[in-house]
């Protein structure tokens, strides 16, 4: 190959790289073969709790819930999983049309006209909802109000995103049982958009009746970032008037995976869809007049508008957005909602459980569906000390690292996969606490 | 019509899985609550598995045919990665536990932190960044951010070769900041002469890809990040190349101060039709406090005897973070996985490898195709898809001849500085045997252009599909199959 | 190229049509070559009113999207609401059935600096296409 080239040998086709920083020392461990290698994996992850062998009760933005096998088997097929991105339609017709049921079922979930291939995750998709908004007005309005039960890592990335932009964000530092009509008092005429979560950050799933049309009176976009498998069974946020309605797709069949890769979903108005970030498929034939799909819209991405471009999104989350698909098809329109009931049952039978203990107190003046705040008679990080190593438990998430106000409130988090043993043994070591 | 919707094969009262019967006593819903309709699916489990299993069988993989995309690093993507990404240890850890309960996750980012810094030259590196072009609006925020920390408020400006991939200036538009083009030299270089004209105190900085988009490596590179220094401007690198480079030379030592890293190319992680990517970005000393937080510290070591303690720390000066958690694990899970099974002298390999089977497939074409720079490349080159003697025949025609031979297309129309580009990227993967059966059909298409010119317009003829009508699928706008217009 | 001799001509290649305090606004049959087909008009609110040179709407192909410029000063008393179901009409009839919008003329002083049928002829010629 060499002799093909005319090269001496391979150090010729480096001679471009200055001499005396060529072939560097690398400080990296040497090669192991493959067996050695996963043995090194296998190790470290032997060095995690995790969900396949505690019971766990932590969710705050990442969920334990059943996937049904074939999800994974599907994902790792060849020829999904080592694609890239569509750009050849002819011979990505596998994908594409992936993406269409995909963008189909978001829709439905939602009740929205039109969604996307996906984003980095539900954060991101925010981020992307406040940028969208931004387009919108072009500059003209500069206010952002964000609910201060958005899920915390999510507004702070809308913080990153936008730091170059000068928009004033508001609304975080409410209490956090603020009611989303106080957040709508802060909406005013140079206001881009109002977040809201639903359910929000502390499991409680805020009344959204009549948001829309104090938002709108102000000329603002809503933004509803919602939990996908909650919608499931309740009312979907178009229904409340909604502009845009995003979100983390991680509870529709993907892995705790340590907080990644997840799935940010995203759904928006027709009359908004050019100005939506990321890939679109859409549906057209080919020239026997067979149906095919393609990414279309692209007039919008950067690699046509460049600096123009208001997003530089690509790469998403392809393969993920693939597994949420299979896991849609698979549950179904019955199955999804019965997910959906066994975590109200069983959140609440917990809740119940847990409220009556001496000390305990569930703070929860809405409903909620999954997820509920505990008021603890001691710290949480004790708490969930004792239940981790006395009991073999996960506990809950301690809101008072977010949350001033709620110093020694964990909040739980109880799923269709959490057996009533499960419950009663969390409540049973909890009482011990009181 | 080669597959149905999914929603076609639904039929009511179907459902692929059964779940467990509540075994709680049920607590009812309150009214008004609950929606009313949910236009899912209803499709038993074999039809689920048969509907995914016949579109997958639509698409073409790496692990089906070699798929020269240039700049995209189409490698085989090892099923060793796979099983790591699925230890259960590792799979079903939340990200939220504390700490203390999952050191098995955070001493493999702390490795895999130290490793991308040492094969980038850099003194620190954050995971977090999802994707390539996440990992530059990190890195443009930093630069940002270092300027405006040292009360240098009057950059505005990013400088940008006119070569760059368009994820370049629509990142610095995200950040809010001027682009201003650079024109490229005869040579495929960043022109020397007018980056130094346009130097000056309202410059943040340059985004430079090496290798760049035409494969070729900067001659340049140490008097272009001399340029920018001098006027108290940053280098960012794009590290979308770095399959040319690994073990051979690091960014970092060219004088870069922040460069991403594509996981899902250079790392070998599968790009899965679109995404999970990932994209670290690692820095210079100057920036390592604004790396977006958190990132992974070795805590105090506890005597010999003790295995290193790890914690999440957040820089003083960070930029915030970029996306919910620690990044994009399980995919950091397998470049970890890569680089332990490659070891130093194996990816300075890939990367000889890589490069070899690039020039090998450019010595071995340019006489039938027109190499606008016809110089040593690195991973990847670039020629033009066009003949002044075959009239009406263009790149996207060789791109799509090229799948009747059994191969994906290679990039087409970009750099956008090559008139009807097809850029080739054959990575280090592929054997000799299959690199000669590309160049045979890549040949045998330039012959085809000449005689059978339609054959070309016409392709291709052994995909699933023909030509599809790009321009009807704008105007249309079917972008859903069950139009619930709730939101009217 | 078609370059109707009772136009006006903006180097951002819109046409204008004035007459008395009305103007019609489109593209060139020179543009709507170079955008090639037409899939979508983003086109204003009537009653918008713009200074001259400024962006009042785009036109986009598949492959690229361009911002359309008011070359007079203006506001907008009818738009081209046919290109909403046919954008190619921009393509087929540029300088007719494919005007995008109607004003009424706030500022006709940028008129001067516009070129006629022969000077746009020739800035054409002298671009690359």
């Amino acid at each position: 190959m060499l002799a093909a080239i005319g090269a001496a040998d391979i150090e010729t086709l480096f001679a471009d790289i200055p001499a005396r920083l060529r072939n560097p020392q690398l400080n990296l461990p040497p090669a192991l073969s493959e067996m050695e290698t996963l043995a090194d994996l296998r190790e470290l992850a032997e060095d995690n709790q995790h969900a396949g062998r505690s019971a766990l009760f932590l969710g705050a933005g990442a969920y334990n819930h059943y996937t049904p096998q074939i999800v994974d088997a599907l994902i790792q097929r060849g020829e999904f999983l080592t694609a890239y991105t569509p750009y050849q339609p002819e011979v990505s017709q596998g994908t594409l049309q992936a993406v269409f049921e995909w963008q189909s079922m978001v829709c439905a979930l939602t009740g929205m006209d039109v969604a996307n291939a996906s984003h980095y995750d539900g954060a991101t998709a925010l981020a992307e909802a406040v940028i969208m908004g931004n387009e919108h007005f072009r500059g003209a309005r500069r206010k952002v109000v964000l609910s201060p039960t958005l899920h915390p890592h999510a507004r702070g990335v809308v913080h990153t995103y936008t730091q170059g932009l000068g928009l004033s964000i508001v609304g975080e530092d409410l209490p956090p049982d603020v009611a989303p009509a106080a957040l709508a008092d802060l909406v005013d005429d140079q206001t881009l958009l109002l977040a809201v979560a639903y359910p929000n950050f502390l499991g409680q799933i805020d009344d959204l009746q009549g948001l829309a049309d104090r938002v709108h009176a102000r000329g603002a976009l809503l933004v509803v970032m919602a939990d996908p498998l909650a919608l499931g069974l309740l009312t979907p946020p178009a229904a409340f008037g909604a502009d845009i309605v995003c979100g983390e797709g991680q509870s529709l069949g993907l892995p705790l995976s340590f907080g990644g890769p997840y799935l940010g979903f995203f759904a928006t108005r027709k009359s908004l869809v050019r100005k939506m970030a990321g890939r679109v498929v859409g549906e057209t034939h080919d020239r026997q007049g067979r149906r095919g799909f393609v990414l279309t819209l692209a007039t919008r991405e950067q690699h046509i508008r460049r600096e123009r471009a208001s997003s530089n999104i690509c790469t998403n989350q392809g393969l993920m957005a693939l597994a949420a698909t299979i896991y849609l098809s698979t549950l179904g329109k019955h199955g999804l909602r019965q997910v959906a009931e066994l975590c109200w049952h069983k959140s609440h039978y917990a809740a119940n459980l847990i409220g009556a203990l001496p000390g305990f107190r569930v703070v929860a003046p809405r409903p909620f569906l999954k997820e509920f705040v505990v008021a603890c008679p001691r710290p949480v990080a004790e708490i969930n000390d004792f239940l981790l190593y006395q009991r073999n438990i996960i506990g809950g998430y301690d809101l008072g690292q977010d949350y001033p106000a709620l110093k020694n409130h964990m909040l739980l988090c109880v799923t269709e996969t959490n057996t009533r043993a499960q419950i009663d043994d969390l409540v049973g070591a909890l009482s011990e606490l009181s | 019509m080669l597959e149905p919707l999914i929603y076609d094969l639904s039929r009511p009262g179907r459902q692929g899985v059964t779940l467990p019967a509540c075994d709680v006593p049920p607590t009812p819903l309150p009214d008004g609550l609950a929606r009313t309709t949910l236009d899912l699916p209803e499709v038993d489990q074999l039809t689920v598995v048969r509907h995914f299993t016949r579109l997958s069988q639509l698409n073409m993989g790496i692990d089906t045919t070699m798929y020269p995309l240039g700049s995209c690093t189409m490698k085989y993507n090892p099923r060793v990665n796979e099983t790591a990404a699925r230890l259960p240890g590792l799979a079903a850890a939340h990200p939220l536990q504390d700490p203390e309960t999952v050191q098995g996750s955070l001493a493999l980012m702390f490795a895999l932190q130290e490793w991308l810094a040492d094969i980038g030259g850099f003194a620190g590196v954050s995971l977090q960044p999802a994707a390539g072009a996440q990992g530059e609006l990190t890195g443009v925020l930093m630069m940002r951010a270092y300027h405006l920390d040292r009360g240098d408020t009057k950059r505005t400006k990013m400088l940008i070769p006119n070569s760059a991939h368009g994820t370049n200036p629509a990142t610095a538009n995200m950040a809010g900041l001027e682009v201003v083009e650079i024109p490229s030299d005869p040579r495929g270089n960043v022109d020397l002469e007018a980056l130094k004209t346009l130097c000056d105190d309202t410059v943040v900085g340059l985004m430079i890809t090496n290798p760049n988009t035409l494969g070729l490596f900067e001659e340049h590179v140490e008097e272009v990040v001399a340029a920018v220094h001098a006027c108290g401007g940053l280098v960012y690198g794009d590290g979308a190349n770095m399959n040319a480079i690994v073990g051979k030379v690091r960014p970092g030592d060219l004088g870069f101060d922040v460069l991403h890293y594509n996981l899902h190319k250079t790392f070998s992680t599968p790009h899965g039709g679109g995404g999970p990517g990932s994209g670290p970005v690692g820095v210079s000393a100057r920036l390592t406090d604004f790396l977006p937080g958190p990132l992974v510290a070795r805590v105090q070591d506890q005597g010999e005897t003790q295995p290193p303690h790890f914690s999440l720390v957040t820089p003083p000066k960070s930029i915030g973070r970029m996306k919910a958690f620690w990044g994009n694990f399980g995919v950091l899970v397998r470049a970890y996985a890569y680089i332990r099974a490659n070891g130093p002298d194996g990816l300075r390999g890939n990367s000889e490898y890589a490069v070899l089977n690039a020039n090998y497939l450019r010595a071995k074409l340019e006489d039938v195709y027109k190499l606008p720079y016809d110089r040593v490349c690195k991973h990847e080159f670039v020629v033009e898809g066009v003949w002044a003697d075959a009239p009406g025949v263009h790149a996207l025609d060789i791109a799509k001849r090229l799948v009747d031979y059994g191969f994906h297309a290679p990039t087409n129309y970009f750099p956008l500085i090559v008139h009807e580009a097809l850029m080739i990227e054959p990575t280090e993967t592929e054997t000799r045997e299959t690199l000669d059966r590309f160049v045979h059909a890549l040949r045998t298409i330039a012959e085809e252009a000449h005689t059978q010119p339609q054959l070309l317009k016409d392709a291709p003829h052994t995909a699933p599909l023909s030509r599809l009508d790009e321009i009807a699928a704008a105007k249309q706008l079917v972008l859903c199959c069950r139009p619930v217009a709730l939101s009217a | 190229m078609n370059v109707p001799t009772d136009l006006k001509y903006a180097k951002s290649d819109e046409w204008i049509r004035v007459e008395g305090e009305v103007a019609t606004i489109g593209i060139s049959d020179y543009a709507q070559d170079a955008l090639s087909d037409i899939v979508y008009v983003d086109l204003p609110q009537v009653g918008a009113s713009y200074t001259a040179g400024q962006p009042f709407g785009s036109v986009e192909s598949v492959k690229a999207q361009s911002d359309v410029y008011l070359p007079v000063g203006g506001t907008v008393t009818a738009v081209n609401e046919a290109l909403g179901q046919t954008p190619e009409l921009v393509n087929s009839d540029p300088f007719g059935a494919g005007w995008l919008v109607k004003i009424q003329l706030t500022d006709a002083a940028p008129l001067a600096g516009l070129m006629d049928a022969a000077a746009y002829t020739a800035f054409c010629a002298g671009r690359a296409h």
